[in-house]
């Protein structure tokens, strides 16, 4: 058999959709050849060899064959099962907003491994921590470095200052900060805190342990939340689809925790 | 020659039909260029039985089914154990509960999962219309019958945690291997599955 029809490699299931009566086509996420487009032959069947291997978020080993117009998943073996983030919703809607900003932001046949490696590992993260806002955060602003869309953090976009110790503004459009004086040439800029501004830096080169040890206020939680959303949503030019999920299961656990009388206790900020 | 105009109910057809779930602009026209050949009995019998659904058949205020009568025949047979709630994603699950004969309770149909990649969420479902019937009706036990996918139990869970105050016993289908499948080719979640499902064997 010709070698050059088969695709061997180790991938990560973003995402799929159904096709016809028993099929699915699958995206999935390889460090050599990028994002990967497949059918997987009649994985809706019960008795489906495949189909339990290629759920959203496994790790799978897997053989493609490549076809004329089509790819067909040959074989999936699970090398890490998606069990961590099964049966909690939250950690289900992290995991797949996580798949959808891979999905976004790569293309098909262009491999990028260290997209891979820090997918890779925020998934293993997400499925053990009960707290994944900062391993979200570092993630989406490591993402961004990876496929070239850094926002500039040190220097006003603008006039190319130095920034000095204040509160700015973020541009999406500008790609990253305008000092105070320069604030005026975006006026759709949100205004970003100082301390923001310093966990934005952090989280921008800081391996994962360093970013899981800062501690976030509830309020800057937010603020980073919303400014890396807003440039996230103005670099793909759509809303994201999988944050209403996240927000609407925000919302019930924080009025669980008001009605239970739990109160955010001894949070502070504090960072580089 | 006037093509165009000629050619525009064919467009409007087309993109009518490319609106259907597995339908692709090529299937789409395939149809097209297949009705216009098709007699025009069986294609006004068709038309009719589109515009039918639309006006005979409506959702069973008590489980959400998609029926002709309100409330549909299983919710109106009293026969049928008033008890017991089974929550499925589709109608098409009810059938395949039905055919094992091996399920006397009432359904509650979701119509669907929680897929936030696709930007559905539980607003986008009956999990409200589940919460307020389970709070007025002498319903003792709810099982939860989505799919053993990803998504399936996300929505599982999620309705679990709405209606943890009320006091139901909550039972799930046993996730496991399906008859006649090899151990070997089992993925890693459905052999945790089955091994946290294992039953006493007597
Ligand atoms: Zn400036
Ligand atoms: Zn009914």
């Amino acid at each position: 058999m010709d070698q050059s029809r088969f695709f061997k490699s180790e991938a990560i299931v973003l995402k799929y959709f159904p096709l016809g009566e028993a099929d699915r086509v699958v995206t999935l996420y390889t460090p050599g050849e990028g994002k990967v487009r497949a059918v997987a032959r009649g994985v809706r069947k019960v008795k489906s060899r495949l189909g339990g291997h290629l759920e959203p978020l496994t790790r799978v080993r897997v053989l493609i064959v490549k076809g004329k117009s089509l790819d067909v998943v040959s074989q999936a073996e699970t090398l890490t099962s998606n069990i961590a983030l099964r049966g909690d919703p939250w950690r289900t809607a992290c995991g797949l907003y996580l798949a959808e900003l891979v999905d976004g932001f790569t293309s098909e046949n262009l491999g990028n491994p260290p997209v891979y490696q820090l997918l890779r590992q925020v998934l293993e993260t997400v499925g053990r921590t009960d707290d994944p806002d900062r391993a979200l955060r570092r993630f989406e602003l490591q993402l961004l470095r990876l496929v070239g869309y850094a926002p500039e953090l040190h220097h006003c976009v603008e006039c190319l200052a130095d920034l000095a110790p204040a509160s700015h503004s973020f541009s999406a459009a500008a790609g990253g900060i305008l000092c105070p004086s320069c604030r005026g040439s975006d006026p759709l800029g949100r205004s970003l805190s100082l301390n923001a501004l310093k966990v934005l830096r952090l989280f921008s080169s800081s391996d994962l342990q360093t970013a899981e040890r800062v501690r976030l206020a509830p309020e800057l939680t937010l603020e980073l939340e919303h400014t890396i959303r807003y440039y996230l949503c103005y670099l793909l030019e759509r809303e994201l689809k999988s944050t209403a999920f996240l927000d609407l299961l925000r919302r019930e656990r924080e009025a669980g925790e008001r009605r239970s009388g739990k109160s955010e206790a001894g949070v502070s900020s504090r960072s580089r | 020659m006037d093509f165009l105009p000629a050619a525009a109910p064919i467009v409007r057809l087309i993109e009518e039909l490319n609106k259907l779930p597995g339908v692709g602009s090529k299937t789409a026209q395939r149809l097209a260029y297949h009705l216009i050949r098709t007699s025009t009995e069986d294609a006004e019998a068709l038309a009719q039985a589109i515009a039918d659904i639309k006006q005979q058949v409506v959702f069973c205020a008590r489980c959400q089914n998609i029926t002709d009568v309100d409330p549909c025949a299983i919710c109106a047979d009293a026969r049928r154990d008033q008890t017991k709630v089974c929550v499925v994603e589709q109608p098409l699950d009810i059938l395949a509960l039905e055919r094992t004969r091996s399920y006397n309770g009432l359904y509650h149909v979701l119509h669907g999962a929680i897929s936030p990649i696709d930007g559905v969420g539980p607003g986008d479902l009956k999990v409200q219309e589940l919460v307020e019937r389970l709070q007025n009706h002498g319903v003792e036990e709810l099982i939860l019958a989505t799919n053993p996918s990803l998504q399936g139990e996300a929505t599982a869970t999620y309705v679990q945690r709405q209606i943890a105050g009320l006091g139901l016993k909550i039972t799930r289908l046993a996730r496991g291997l399906p008859s006649g499948a090899d151990l070997e080719y089992a993925d890693d979640v459905t052999l945790t599955r089955a091994l946290e499902g294992r039953q006493e064997f007597t």
